[in-house]
């Protein structure tokens, strides 16, 4: 058989199509991602708003947050981080098996917030990467379905060739 | 029972006690002697039935540290009285602690240790509870620098578990 055109039955047409690896591994990702609940202080109530009946998150597939951070991809750093706490969010995102997202919610996980203290976290940034940044006090669910929306479209645009949890090289810690 | 006819009976129990009753305060304020406030406090507990302490709390003054405690009677259903305790020592500031009559008043102290550094010899448990015990400094006092502090700077402060 020396051609190389593909002939299929006309039925076949219909059930079957052609992409890439990475779309559909990228789509599979980004239409399930697990949050993991972490809701710490005010921010948490509007994060709870958005997984509730009215702005539904289900229909992007993370109705389901997971108590444990072993099975969730995506934390949602929701609330104000403390001095206190800081260490223990830490060891909760080393936890997360890659590869693993973090959504700072509100202006108390991005940089404080109104709490200059000696007891507030400037910016859980300091201590973990965060992708994608929702500004608010707290931020509407719109907004937070619009950060949803931006980690979607960044999740979209890995690919498995340069994604750092297939590389061979170590990743770095935290 | 008024709160003059409380003062009354302090009065006559503990003539040195009371240092001072002022007019200017809206609740009634008995200012009590230092070293007499556990023998005070005692007797309100067991002579007049102030059964329930609600607060110990303290206040930064430029030359002293005030120590106020607000106590009701439940039995009696009687309202606010408040104690004050003035300590002129404000490196080694020292107060007895009335944990052993009023049980409930364990951790308010362990809060007023925390933040303002007022030492409770009698506590059964004296220790930090919103910060932690490496913690630099008492930040409610007035001469703590209000600032924000990095994750860096405290994490050598911090106490570490076992096998992190």
């Amino acid at each position: 058989m020396s051609s190389h055109e593909v002939t299929m039955d006309e039925e076949l047409k219909k059930n079957l199509f052609l992409t890439t690896v990475d779309t559909v591994y990228n789509w599979g990702r980004k239409c399930s991602m697990w949050p993991m609940s972490f809701g710490l202080a005010c921010c948490a109530f509007e994060m709870i708003g958005v997984a509730a009946s009215r702005y539904d998150c289900s229909r992007f597939g993370m109705e389901i947050y997971r108590a444990s951070p072993r099975q969730a991809d995506l934390m949602i750093v929701s609330g104000t981080v403390t001095q206190k706490m800081a260490p223990q969010v830490k060891r909760i995102y080393a936890q997360m098996a890659e590869p693993k997202y973090v959504l700072a919610m509100g202006t108390c996980a991005i940089s404080g917030g109104i709490f200059t203290s000696y007891a507030v976290l400037q910016g859980v940034d300091e201590i973990i990467p965060v992708d994608v940044y929702v500004p608010g006090c707290p931020p509407r669910p719109e907004a937070l379905i619009q950060g949803f929306q931006r980690l979607h479209e960044m999740v979209m645009k890995q690919s498995i060739r340069t994604a750092p949890w297939y590389q061979k090289s170590p990743t770095s810690s935290i | 029972m008024t709160n003059e006819a409380i003062l009354a009976k302090i009065r006559e129990a503990y003539p040195t006690a009371v240092v001072d009753v002022p007019e200017e305060m809206t609740d009634f304020t008995i200012i009590l002697a230092a070293d007499q406030l556990f023998a005070v406090a005692k007797f309100l507990h067991d002579e007049l039935g102030m059964d329930y302490l609600t607060d110990v709390t303290a206040v930064d003054y430029p030359d002293h540290f005030e120590v106020v405690y607000h106590l009701y009677s439940v039995e009696r259903n009687q309202g606010l009285l408040t104690l004050k305790v003035l300590i002129a020592d404000k490196t080694n500031a020292a107060v007895a602690s009335v944990t052993p009559i009023w049980p409930g008043a364990n951790f308010m102290e362990c809060e007023v240790y925390d933040l303002m550094g007022i030492d409770f010899p009698g506590h059964p448990d004296l220790r930090r509870i919103m910060l932690w015990d490496g913690f630099p400094g008492h930040p409610l006092r007035k001469d703590f620098e209000n600032r924000t502090f990095t994750f860096k700077e405290l994490e050598p402060t911090r106490p570490k578990p076992p096998n992190w």
